[in-house]
């Protein structure tokens, strides 16, 4: 391959031309700028080109995280459709393709600029060049040498940031299935996703000081991939819209029984949360931020094993804990189990052992079954689980780090917990509530019982003797 | 003996099955059928042409019950499946020549 070739020329050429002490110093880990700058001065080629596959392999690194993230999506689509009735297949279909696309436009208008002081409109990013001058520039300046922070292309950061901004809005979108007004949900998909996750973004990924109160890094809230700041603020958005929208018809009996309202297409579900499982990668692998040292490396790999560990050991517990409680194995709670597993190793997917990645993912799995049951008891219609699975759960991943990160508290993940909650949950309260007085946020009886699917979208999922005009 | 054949819109079927268990009816089939009547349907655009949805999801269930229990039971299906909108359905009364329990061989009154 290229790379090797590349290198061996590159070696030969440092033996070659007696190069190797004075290069020796710049790539060790701890090299003075100067002598970085000076080793760039002497052995141009050589070295410009090894940063220039350093940039090239953390920017690719960040191009196919992002696809993967993106890839969510389709997973999110299939679960929730999967679990909804066939009458409301098609309307949940178009909220999740709708959802993903005006999320990654939300955030280039002014998402991205929230969040991350960016430019409105993306429009500091143009034609995705980043000058080779200035980019090597900044690597010979860079603390660390060649194992400090990742330096990429612009574009790169956006696609990957992009991708999280609709994974935290999808979560909204199962947990209001089958009687929201379409056209509703999507007005608050661009609130969520142009201003609502931005600005909590920006106190936690950023840095930023909340509303110049407090910071929440300096307190020692940690969340690498965002069990708190993309699945717990989704699952706050969810929890206040259910509050408001209330629960399906027929879901709750006059003297308190929970009436199952069944999955329509559970090969739709299964398939929904592989494709969730294998794009999970992207998301905490991603969030390593860097590929291309052997440290960032191990790191990636540690959290591939680990992520895919907690999945794994959440759905073998929300699997044995439905056999306990339930009598049998019941196919969603093992899905939903899946998915809680992985929701709780994002707040922290490098740092444990691959047996603590899966015991958490357990704790996961075990909590997701009890949180559904109890929503239900207290009249919280949640179709799909979400709020269990990326609410409860979420919080539960952000209480986990401490436990194999020493550099975070337990005092500064109840902060940021804290803060999450009450920004998205009160802000996402006031928005519904604007939009059900305005517009109504329900369907009516009669149109929630002939499904939504004809109402929103005039077409059936599953259309059969449809008559010609 | 008498089979009672009732088309009902899909959502009243819990009701209706309480309100026939309530009188003692046993036993009722269930089936998911489309069908119209004078509810008319509507038309819709498929990516630009129109097409006509006339048939609608309803629930045909049918009960074999004894004529002593007749009146009850249709007035039951009727009261739990009205909602007084187009579209609540027709009940059909038919005579039945015989019934037989398969498992035990019963015939008559007894197989109800």
């Amino acid at each position: 391959m290229k790379l090797t070739s590349l290198l061996n020329r590159g070696a030969a050429g440092l033996l070659a031309t007696g190069l190797g002490a004075l290069c020796l110093p710049v790539l060790a880990q701890t090299a003075a700028p100067e002598a970085a700058a000076a080793a760039v001065a002497a052995a141009p080629d050589v070295l410009s080109h090894v940063f220039e596959l350093q940039y090239a392999m953390d920017t690719f690194y960040f191009l196919v995280c992002g696809a993967l993230v993106m890839w969510m999506a389709a997973g999110f689509s299939m679960l929730e459709a999967g679990l909804v009735r066939t009458k409301n297949t098609t309307e949940i279909l178009t909220k999740n393709v709708a959802l993903y696309s005006i999320a990654c436009i939300m955030y280039m208008v002014c998402g991205y600029a929230i969040m991350y002081d960016g430019s409105y409109f993306l429009s500091g990013i143009a034609g995705g060049e980043s000058l080779t001058g200035d980019v090597l520039k900044s690597f010979s300046e860079r603390e660390g040498g060649f194992g400090g922070d990742s330096i990429y292309a612009d574009p790169s950061d956006f696609f990957f940031q992009v991708v999280f901004v609709a994974t935290a809005m999808s979560i909204v979108s199962g947990a209001v299935a089958e009687r929201m007004k379409l056209w509703a949900f999507l007005i608050f998909t661009v609130v969520m996703t142009g201003f609502i996750y931005p600005m909590e973004g920006a106190w936690t990924w950023n840095g930023a000081d909340v509303f110049g109160m407090f910071n929440l890094g300096d307190m020692g809230f940690s969340d690498f991939a965002g069990s708190g700041i993309v699945h717990m603020a989704g699952a706050s958005a969810a929890l206040a819209g259910v509050l408001l929208l209330g629960p399906r018809k027929g879901k709750y009996g006059p003297n308190g029984e929970i009436k199952p309202i069944l999955g329509s297409n559970l090969p739709l579900a299964t398939l929904g949360t592989f494709i969730l499982w294998m794009g999970w990668f992207g998301f905490n692998g991603g969030s390593v931020l860097k590929l291309g040292d052997i440290a960032n490396a191990n790191a990636v790999a540690m959290v591939f094993l680990n992520t895919n560990a907690a999945a794994a050991g959440g759905l073998v517990a929300a699997l044995l804990v439905s056999k306990a409680l339930y009598g049998k194995a019941d196919l969603t709670m093992a899905l939903n189990g899946a998915l809680a597993g992985l929701v709780a190793i994002t707040a922290e997917p490098s740092a444990p052992s691959a047996l603590q990645a899966t015991l958490f993912g357990a704790a996961g799995g075990v909590l997701v079954v009890f949180s559904i049951r109890a929503l239900d008891s207290m009249k919280i219609d949640d179709p799909v689980g979400a709020i269990s699975v990326h609410g409860v759960v979420g919080l539960l991943g952000l209480l986990l780090v401490p436990i194999t990160n020493s550099d975070s508290t337990f005092t500064g993940q109840i902060m940021g917990a804290i803060t999450i909650f009450v920004w998205v949950f009160v802000t996402s309260l006031i928005v519904w509530g604007i939009l059900k007085a305005i517009m109504g946020i329900r369907v009516s009886e009669e149109e929630e019982y002939e499904g939504v699917d004809l109402v929103e979208c005039g077409q059936e999922a599953y259309p059969e003797f449809v008559g010609r005009n | 003996m008498k089979l009672i054949t009732a088309i009902i819109k899909p959502f009243k079927l819990d009701e209706v099955r309480e309100a026939l268990s309530n009188i003692g009816v046993q036993g009722i089939t269930v089936t998911e059928v489309k069908g119209f009547g004078r509810q008319k349907g509507h038309t819709e655009l498929y990516r630009g042409a129109e097409y006509v949805v006339d048939f609608l999801p309803k629930v045909k269930l049918e009960v074999a019950i004894a004529e002593s229990l007749l009146d009850q039971a249709v007035e039951a299906i009727e009261n739990a499946a009205r909602t007084g909108k187009i579209g609540d359905g027709k009940i059909f009364v038919s005579s039945l020549e015989s019934v037989v329990r398969i498992r035990t061989g019963e015939t008559g009154q007894e197989a109800l």
